[in-house]
C-alpha cells in the first residue's frame, strides 16, 4: 500500500466514529452548543486550561508558601481583632502600681502584662500589636501607592511610543539615586509621621515597578491580538485595561507582596537612626529601636524579643508568599 | 563602547547635579540653627553677622553658584557643629579609610562564602535526591537574611556572638582598632547581606544555565560533570553578578550604618545620621554629595565591568529589552 493510501485509510478510521456520531444528530441539534463534558473534551485534546486555576494549583502545592499564608492570615486577623477583645490595655497609657503609686517599670512578662512592660510602664503586649498595625498600614499603603503609580507610568511608558525615549532618560537619571539617601533626607526635612514615611518610601519604590510593567507592555503591545484589536477600532483605554493589564496581574501581585516587607524594614531603619515615628505612635520600628538600648541586660531582653518575633513572622511570610506567587504565576510551571 | 561610556558618564553627572541641587535647596528650608555651633546663646546681631559670613543672605542662585564652585575645587567646606570649624575633608578621610578596610574584608568574605554557598545549593537543587537538604537549608538562610531587617539580625549577632566568643577569648563587646579579634563580628555582620544575595543569584543563574543547550552538548561530548560545572555553568552564571561588585564596594565606603553604630566603629557609617541628628547642615550637604557620587559611579563601573567580562553583551543596545 502506498503511503498516500495508508494516510487516507488512517484518516477514515479516525474520522468515521465522529462522522457516525454526527449522523445520529438531527439538523437542529448539530447547530446547538454541546454540553461541556471534561472526559469528552479530553478526547479531542482540549485541556480546560485556566490560567488562574493553574496558578492557584501550583501555589497551593507549595507547602511552605501555604504554611506562611495561613500564618499571615491568622496574624493579620488577630492584629485587627486584638483591640476589640475585652480587657485589652491601652498601648500609650502608663500603668502605675496601685499599692505604691509607682510606675510598673520593666516588669518581665506576667499574667497582667503578657509581654511585660517597658521602661516607663507601658504594656508591651498592646504596644506590639498596635505597632504591627501601624507597620502593616505603612506596608500596605506603600505597596498600593507603588502599584498605582508604577502601573500608570509603566503602561504609558511602554505603550505610548513617543514617551519611551523621554521616560527612559528620566529613569536612567533617577534610578541612580540611592534610596537610603532619599529616605534619610526626606525624614530629616519633613516632620516624622506615618505620612512622611509612606511618601518617602513610595517616592523611590515605584520606579522598579514601572520599569517591570514597561518591559512587559512593550512585549505585549505588538502581539497579533493587540494589532487585531487596534484594527477593529478598540479604544486605547480598553486595550490597556482588557488586553494588557490581565497579563500583568501576576507581576503586580508579586511586586506588591515584596513591597510590604521592604517597607516594614525601611521603617525599622528610619526609626533606628532616630528619624522615625514619635513614640506615641507605636510601630515595629520604634519598638525595636527602643528595645535595642535594653539589649545589654539579659533580664530586659524580653522587651525586644517579642516585637522581633512578630516583625520576623510578618516580613518572612510576605517575602515567601511573594516569591511563591512569582513562581506560580509563571505559565512554565503550570505543565505537570 | 566609548560613545556609550561617555553618554553614561554624562547622564551620571546629570544625576549627581540634580541630587546635589535638590539636596542643597531642601537644606535651605531647614532651621538655621544648623549653621551655628551655639545658636541659642547668640545675639541677633551675631547671628546676622554669622549669616553674612556664611553667605546665607545672598540670593539662592548666588549661593548655589558658590556651592558648585566649591564642589569643583573639591573643597567641601567646614563642619559647623559636628566638629566645629574643622574642614570636612579632614574629618571624612580617616573614617573612609577605616570603613573601606572593614568593608573590603566584608566584601571579600561575602564573595567567597556566598558564591560557594550558591554553588552548593544549585548542585543540591539539581541532584536527584528527594530531600535536597542543602538547597532547603540555604534557601531558608537566604529568606531569613533578606526578609528580616538588618538592624535586627545584627543585634542578635552582637549579643550571641560576643557571648560565644567570650567562652574562648576575652573579647570586649565594642570595636577597638588594636584588637584584631574585635574585627570578627562586625565583618561577619557586614558580610551576611552580601552572602545571601550572592548565594541566591548564583543558585538561580546556575540553575538557568544548567538547562541550556550548550551544557547538553558538552555532556554529549563526554566532558566530565565537574568540568562542565566549573568552566561552563559557573563561568557563565557569575557574569551578571560582576555588575554588583562595585556597588558592594561603594556601599562599604559609605560604611554600614547598623554595624558601625552597634560596635561604635569610628567609620563613615553612622556619620550621616550623626550629623543629621546634630543638624550640621554643611556636613549633611557634603555627605549627600559623596554618597551619591559613590553610588552613581559604582553603577556605571558595574555596567562596564560586565561588558568586559562577557563579550556577548554590547552596551550600546542595552536599552533594547526584546
Amino acid at each position: 500500500m502506498s503511503i498516500r493510501k495508508k494516510q487516507a485509510a488512517l484518516v477514515e478510521a479516525l474520522t468515521d466514529p465522529i462522522r457516525a456520531g454526527y449522523a445520529e444528530l438531527s439538523e437542529a441539534e448539530q447547530f446547538t452548543f454541546a454540553e461541556y463534558k471534561p472526559e469528552e473534551a479530553e478526547r479531542t485534546g482540549y485541556s480546560g486550561y485556566s490560567y488562574w486555576k493553574s496558578t492557584f494549583r501550583v501555589f497551593s502545592k507549595n507547602r511552605v508558601a501555604m504554611f506562611f499564608t495561613v500564618l499571615i492570615v491568622v496574624t493579620l486577623l488577630f492584629t485587627f481583632i486584638q483591640p476589640l477583645i475585652p480587657g485589652q490595655k491601652d498601648p500609650n497609657l502608663i500603668y502605675n502600681d496601685p499599692a505604691t503609686g509607682m510606675q510598673f517599670r520593666n516588669l518581665p512578662p506576667s499574667e497582667d502584662f503578657w509581654f511585660g512592660t517597658n521602661s516607663i510602664g507601658q504594656d508591651l503586649w498592646s504596644r506590639t500589636w498596635a505597632g504591627t498595625r501601624t507597620s502593616l498600614l505603612i506596608g500596605f499603603a506603600v505597596a498600593v501607592t507603588e502599584a498605582v503609580i508604577g502601573i500608570f507610568i509603566g503602561v504609558m511608558w511602554g505603550y505610548v511610543r513617543k514617551l519611551d525615549f523621554l521616560f527612559t532618560e528620566i529613569y536612567n537619571v533617577f534610578d541612580n539615586v540611592p534610596q537610603t539617601l532619599v529616605l534619610i533626607l526626606l525624614s530629616y526635612i519633613l516632620n516624622p509621621g506615618v505620612a512622611t514615611i509612606i511618601i518617602a518610601l513610595s517616592l523611590t519604590g515605584w520606579m522598579t515597578t514601572a520599569r517591570f510593567i514597561r518591559n512587559q507592555a512593550i512585549i505585549l503591545r505588538d502581539r497579533d491580538y493587540n494589532l487585531a484589536s487596534v484594527c477593529l477600532g478598540t479604544p486605547t483605554h480598553r486595550i490597556i485595561t482588557k488586553n494588557l493589564l490581565p497579563y500583568l496581574v501576576s507581576i503586580i501581585t508579586m511586586r506588591m507582596a515584596m513591597a510590604i516587607p521592604s517597607a516594614i524594614s525601611n521603617e525599622v531603619f528610619v526609626s533606628y537612626i532616630g528619624l522615625g515615628l514619635p513614640l506615641n505612635i507605636p510601630s515595629l520600628g520604634n519598638l525595636v529601636s527602643s528595645g535595642v538600648d535594653k539589649i545589654m541586660q539579659a533580664s530586659l531582653r524580653y522587651q525586644i524579643v517579642f516585637p522581633v518575633i512578630v516583625l520576623s513572622v510578618v516580613t518572612i511570610s510576605f517575602y515567601v508568599i511573594g516569591n511563591a506567587i512569582a513562581d506560580a504565576a509563571d505559565p512554565k510551571n503550570h505543565v505537570d | 563602547m566609548i560613545k556609550y561610556i561617555l553618554k553614561r558618564i554624562g547622564s551620571s553627572l546629570l544625576t549627581l547635579f540634580l541630587i546635589v541641587t535638590i539636596a542643597f535647596c531642601l537644606l535651605r528650608l531647614m532651621p538655621e540653627e544648623g549653621y551655628f555651633n551655639n545658636y541659642d546663646k547668640m545675639s541677633p546681631t551675631k547671628i546676622k553677622v554669622g549669616r553674612e559670613m556664611l553667605g546665607l543672605n545672598a540670593p539662592m542662585y548666588l549661593q548655589l553658584g558658590r556651592f558648585y564652585k566649591q564642589i569643583i575645587t573639591l573643597d567641601l567646606g567646614v563642619s559647623s557643629r559636628y566638629r566645629v570649624n574643622t574642614p570636612i575633608n579632614k574629618i571624612i578621610g580617616p573614617k573612609m579609610l577605616l570603613s573601606l578596610k572593614m568593608g573590603m574584608l566584608g566584601v571579600g568574605f561575602s564573595l567567597v562564602i556566598g558564591l560557594s554557598l550558591g554553588v552548593i545549593m544549585s548542585k543540591s537543587a539539581r541532584s536527584k535526591s528527594r530531600f535536597k537538604l542543602w538547597d532547603k537549608l540555604g534557601s531558608a538562610f537566604v529568606v531569613i537574611i533578606q526578609a528580616v531587617p538588618m538592624a535586627v539580625y545584627c543585634l542578635f549577632i552582637q549579643i550571641f556572638g560576643t557571648e560565644l566568643l567570650n567562652r574562648f577569648f576575652r573579647l570586649p563587646m565594642l570595636f577597638s582598632r588594636e584588637n584584631s579579634l574585635t574585627w570578627i563580628l562586625p565583618v561577619f555582620s557586614y558580610a551576611l547581606g552580601g552572602i545571601s544575595m550572592y548565594a541566591m543569584w548564583t543558585r538561580r543563574y546556575m540553575n538557568d544555565e544548567a538547562n541550556k543547550d550548550y551544557v547538553l552538548l558538552a555532556r554529549a561530548k563526554g566532558v566530565s560533570a565537574g568540568k562542565i560545572s566549573r568552566s561552563h555553568i559557573f563561568r557563565n552564571a557569575i557574569v551578571p553578578l560582576i555588575q554588583y561588585i562595585p556597588t558592594s564596594v561603594a556601599l562599604t565606603l559609605m560604611g554600614s550604618l547598623y554595624v558601625e553604630s552597634r560596635y561604635s566603629i569610628p567609620g563613615m557609617g553612622g556619620l550621616l545620621v550623626d550629623v543629621i541628628k546634630k543638624q550640621d547642615n554643611p556636613m549633611v550637604q557634603a555627605l549627600v554629595l559623596i554618597y551619591s557620587a559613590l553610588s552613581v559611579a559604582a553603577v556605571l563601573i558595574g555596567d562596564i565591568l560586565m561588558a568586559l567580562a562577557d563579550p556577548r553583551i554590547s552596551l550600546g543596545k542595552k536599552e533594547d529589552v526584546r
